[in-house]
């Protein structure tokens, strides 16, 4: 196995175009290292996207903030502005591993991974975040949702790479949430998780409702029929429970060593509600 | 620490060491990173071990053909069940904890079957571990695989899978000519049940069923061995008993005692899991074949997939009480996970279930059943926790049924000294009534309890061990002390012998650097294991000391030419009798220290023992726990652990013990599991899915240590390490039950059966 740093985009695309066998993309490592370790992959090249600067910076314009797909987890979470903006995006990514893992593991390496249960994904979903793809072809920008295709597979072609994470600057009044079950505090991965973004007007009516789960399906599912029950409303425990029914309703989780398709199913209509109380409240916490 | 220390009711004494919380004497080389554990000896030449392991539950081995991976590069030997020598059967009579060497011996290499997933087949050393990796990748095994069975009672059933076509039920009544997955049924009984519950005004009767436990030590099974062609070989090895390893690699490879020289590493961990042998017969065997030193360590998958868990078990127990709380019966049967091979602990079992109380008429079954995992070892406390659960359950429920404060019921019926249990032990002083007082009066018991929060109590009994144990205390010519025994060091008994020797010789510990000696440096001694340690070893240091003290006196009374009664030992000195007060002035013990180099030579104390009268001890729990009800998660909110010690020589390492014992059985009420796939494939083979709870799941741990010294032992002491795991995961399921308001019977109390519990919508099917 051939380990590989380039310094430029362009210098990375050519390495993956033109490697022999198998390439894997590194970041952060901290799933790379373990599958190399476990013997679940065995790829003839590794190229380590982190001496790539776009990779490793967070930048905010007027339309968006971006984060470099290398930026670790420790480094999102101490970014008051993504945090002020983000606030669940920045916790769902917080989740994921211990302190020593953070100082690693990266939001873009979390969304490469491609497991149904990662953190950071019903988070993204929910703010309407966005994948910037480097490719041979030059730059692409797709949604969270196109990207994600099934468990350890994404919509990068031979030759791609995810450099950044895009995220919309909220509108006013906008506030997100990021939830997850596990029985233990942390150090687990989702059994179920909800992650939900909430627009309110000046009465604290919901004018835009984004709610995303993760770990009831091949890949985290937007809950579509959030938008209509919570838009024109306020958050009444009639709409709570037409929203765990709908949030239930998308759920087409498994049975495996993490939870039951039944548990799952039911638990995900709990979190779904509580994201969106969540996100709500810290709405209606933000000025107008 | 100290803060909570005033909770304690432990007595007073005038001890300058005994007692006292010193500096760990293990603590600067483990904060750094210099302690040697088992993967951290590197010896010129060492070649890297790695095993193939079998991934069918169940199935014959047709062929091994390991010519490719010998032919590859870097790799120097192979061994397979070929190199491990067979052994005959074991016969009865059996003791109550079967050691029998036809089955370590498939245990460690599968020879004609493949029993569990992770069985290992074959293993290669190579120069390095990649190579060793690629190695065992080529080694083609063909199998026939066979039915599996993984649930004990589903084992006993006719149509059953049979793991062992040789195995009869010993004592099945009536004889059987089938071969069982049961290998025996021990049983007791005293009284007339039929008579004992026709007293009773209220009859409970409730089965339980718990899963497999790891025992989640933190290091990984490592070794190194290095064999010499003179036939001699050294061993290196993460053990809770060197001797005990010694014993058994001895017999099973055909090695001289004498010859085969085993040292302790500094050990991460064991749990009753490193009592016996893996990989060290097989990393021995390569050292033989290849000539070089061979280091063998285990991943954490193979830890998981091959290596002892705890019994799972199935279990019916039925008690029969007055209205006043008087326990008439009681009638238990436990079905236990031996794993592959026979050896579950069952005289454990009944010796645990009614031990804590004086009831008339009982009896107690356990059945020792194999099932296609791997087989179990021992766990902090083998075998009680389950039996402890049942019963501390469903004395709980009757409390309830009957009105009575399930303190009062337990104190009503508490075993005193002269009480004898079924096993026929009679006790000697011991302190169950001291330690349900102090649980009854502690503010725990009656503080005020919050929306969905519930509070459990149980109290535990357990039998600990004594033996055989040796120790040196050798007097260094400055004045330092060595103090050498033969037991590893995993729950701070270096600290306690240094503590109990420096009382005796009557110097600072700060003088004194506690050694584990390796096995030829030292007679025989037992393991670490049974909470024997302090106890044990403990005596042997003392009886050492007390030799070296002899000595020193003698050597005084030679200087001094006196009679050597005329010579007392105080505070670290000889001391002349008062008769010549003013004439001879005493001799500290440094002073003697150079004199001895001088006159008769130098100065050490010796001590070989088989301790006994090492008792039972009792340890009580209270849990707060609060019950998520929309999702069934549990919060363990607050848990105080009331123990009867006897003495705690270390305090800190004590409440470490209370503290570590607790914890460990919060994870087996709540989310331990191991979770097979339908093949009987392990899934969760590491700490990611293996839920054992970690530092931010559980509360601060309160202790209050009892002392009703043990007058048995020269400072009292009973043994700690394993009574906080027998009544956790009893207390915890009941502060479960009291939190949702319905009884819950199957280990773990996992969030999908809580929330069923609770009744939500959530289907039956689930499951």
């Amino acid at each position: 196995m051939d380990y590989h740093a380039p310094e430029s985009i362009h210098a990375a695309i050519s390495l993956l175009v033109n490697a022999e066998g198998d390439a894997r993309v590194l970041a952060g490592g901290t799933d790379v290292l373990v599958q190399l370790r476990e013997e679940m992959i065995e790829p003839n090249h590794l190229i380590d996207i982190k001496n790539i600067a776009e990779t490793r910076n967070i930048s905010i314009c007027a339309k968006e903030v971006r984060v470099g797909a290398a930026v670790t987890g420790a480094e999102l979470g101490e970014h008051p502005k993504v945090k002020a903006l983000w606030p669940g995006v920045v916790e769902a990514v917080g989740l994921i591993g211990s302190h020593q893992i953070q100082s690693r593991a990266t939001m873009g390496g979390n969304l490469c991974n491609a497991s149904p249960a990662a953190d950071s994904v019903p988070a993204l979903i929910a703010a309407d975040g966005k994948v910037v793809i480097a490719g041979p072809n030059g730059e692409r920008k797709i949604s969270i949702e196109d990207f994600l295709i099934a468990p350890g597979k994404t919509a990068l072609a031979i030759g791609e790479f995810v450099v950044a994470l895009a995220l919309p600057i909220p509108p006013t009044r906008t506030a997100d949430a990021y939830l997850r079950f596990i029985p233990r505090t942390e150090m687990d991965i989702a059994v179920v998780s909800a992650g939900s973004a909430i627009t309110l007007d000046e009465d604290g009516k919901c004018t835009h409702a984004r709610l995303a789960v993760g770990a009831v399906a091949p890949t985290a599912r937007l809950v579509k029929s959030a938008s209509g029950i919570l838009v024109d409303g306020l958050l009444d425990d009639d709409r709570l429970e037409q929203l765990a029914q709908a949030t239930s309703a998308v759920c087409e989780p498994i049975d495996d060593k993490r939870g039951t398709v039944a548990f799952r199913t039911q638990v995900a209509g709990v979190l779904a509600c509580r994201a969106v109380k969540l996100a709500w409240q810290r709405a209606m916490e933000r000025d107008i | 620490m100290n803060e909570k220390r005033k909770n304690s009711t432990r007595s007073g004494s005038n001890f300058k060491w005994v007692g006292e919380v010193t500096p760990r004497p293990d603590g600067v080389d483990k904060v750094t990173g210099r302690a040697r554990y088992g993967d951290d000896l590197k010896l010129p030449g060492m070649l890297h071990a790695r095993v193939l392991r079998s991934p069918h539950a169940h199935a014959k081995i047709v062929s091994i053909d390991t010519s490719k991976a010998s032919a590859l590069e870097g790799v120097k030997g192979v061994v397979t069940y070929r190199d491990i020598p067979d052994h005959p059967l074991a016969t009865p009579p059996y003791p109550p904890i079967i050691q029998d060497f036809h089955d370590l011996s498939r245990n460690v290499m599968a020879r004609d079957k493949v029993l569990y997933d992770g069985h290992a087949v074959a293993a290669v050393a190579a120069t390095s571990e990649a190579v060793a990796r690629e190695a065992i990748k080529l080694i083609q095994v063909k199998y026939e695989t066979l039915p599996h069975v993984l649930d004990p009672f589903e084992a006993t059933l006719s149509d059953a899978p049979i793991l062992h076509e040789y195995q009869f039920t010993e004592g099945a009544d009536p004889d059987t000519s089938k071969p069982s997955n049961t290998f025996r049924t021990l049983s007791g009984e005293r009284g007339n049940l039929v008579q004992g519950f026709s007293e009773a005004d209220v009859i409970i009767e409730r089965e339980f069923s718990s899963q497999p436990v790891h025992q989640g030590f933190i290091e990984p099974m490592a070794c190194v061995a290095s064999a010499s062609e003179d036939g001699s070989v050294e061993l290196w090895t993460s053990t809770q008993g060197h001797f005990v390893a010694r014993g058994l690699l001895s017999k099973l490879l055909n090695l001289e005692i004498s010859k085969l020289r085993v040292t302790a590493s500094e050990i991460g961990g064991g749990f009753g899991a490193k009592t016996t042998i893996y990989g060290e017969p097989v990393a021995i065997r390569l050292s033989q074949k290849t000539g070089r030193p061979v280091r063998m360590t285990f991943t954490r998958s193979e830890v998981f997939r091959a290596t002892g868990p705890a019994a799972g078990s199935r279990c019916r127990i039925k008690v029969g009480i007055k209205s006043d709380g008087t326990i008439t019966a009681g009638d238990a049967e436990i079905w236990y996970q031996a794993g592959a091979f026979k050896g579950a602990p069952v005289g454990r079992a009944l010796d645990t279930f009614f031990s804590p109380y004086n009831i008339k008429h009982i009896r107690a079954a356990a059945h020792d059943v194999c099932v296609n995992r791997p087989k179990v070892a021992a766990y902090r406390a083998p075998g009680a926790p389950m039996a402890t659960w049942a019963m501390e359950a469903v004395l709980n429920e009757a409390a309830d049924v009957i009105g009575i404060d399930p303190i009062d019921l337990r104190l009503r019926n508490a075993v005193k000294e002269g009480d004898t249990s079924l096993k026929g032990t009679k006790h000697g002083r011991i302190g169950l009534i001291e330690v349900l007082e102090a649980t009854k009066n502690h503010a725990h018991y009656t503080a005020p309890l919050g929306r969905n929060e519930g509070r459990g109590f149980a109290v535990g009994y357990w039998l600990h061990g004594g033996g055989l144990s040796s120790a040196s205390v050798i007097l260094q010519d400055d004045g330092t002390v060595n103090v050498a025994t033969g037991s590893p060091d995993i729950g701070g008994s270096r600290s306690s012998m240094r503590a109990m020797a420096a009382e005796e010789l009557g110097i600072d510990v700060k003088l004194i650097k506690p050694i584990i000696a390796d096995t030829g440096s030292l007679p025989y001694s037992y393991q670490t294991a049974g909470s024997r340690t302090t106890y044990a070893t403990g005596m042997a240091v003392v009886n050492a000391a007390r030799d070296v003290i002899d000595r020193l006196r003698a050597l005084a009374a030679t200087k001094w030419d006196i009679g050597v009664k005329d010579v007392r030992w105080d505070d670290g000195h000889a001391i002349p009798a008062d008769k010549y007060e003013g004439e001879i002035s005493p001799l500290s013990l440094k002073e003697l220290a150079e004199v001895a180099m001088k006159m008769g030579g130098a100065i050490a104390g010796h001590s070989e023992i088989n301790a006994s009268g090492q008792g039972a001890a009792f340890c009580a729990q209270l849990v707060d726990v609060c019950v998520d009800p929309e999702t069934g998660r549990v919060t363990p909110i607050r848990h105080t652990v009331i123990e009867d010690v006897g003495r705690a020589i270390s305090p800190d390492y004590v409440e470490g013990q209370m503290q570590g014992g607790a914890v460990q059985g919060i994870g087996w009420a709540l989310n331990e599991e191991y979770i097979y796939n339908e093949n009987a494939q392990l899934q969760n083979t590491g700490f990611l899915d293996y839920r054992m709870p970690v530092a931010s799941d559980v509360p601060m741990i309160d202790t209050v240590i009892v002392e009703v010294p043990n007058p048995n032992h020269p400072y009292g002491v009973r043994g700690v390490g394993e009574p906080p795991l027998v009544s956790a995961p009893a207390a915890v399921a009941n502060a479960v039950e009291n939190a949702i308001g319905t009884t819950m019977s199957h280990l773990p109390l996992t969030p999908p059966k809580i929330l069923r519990a609770i009744g939500e919508t959530i289907p039956e099917a689930a499951e």
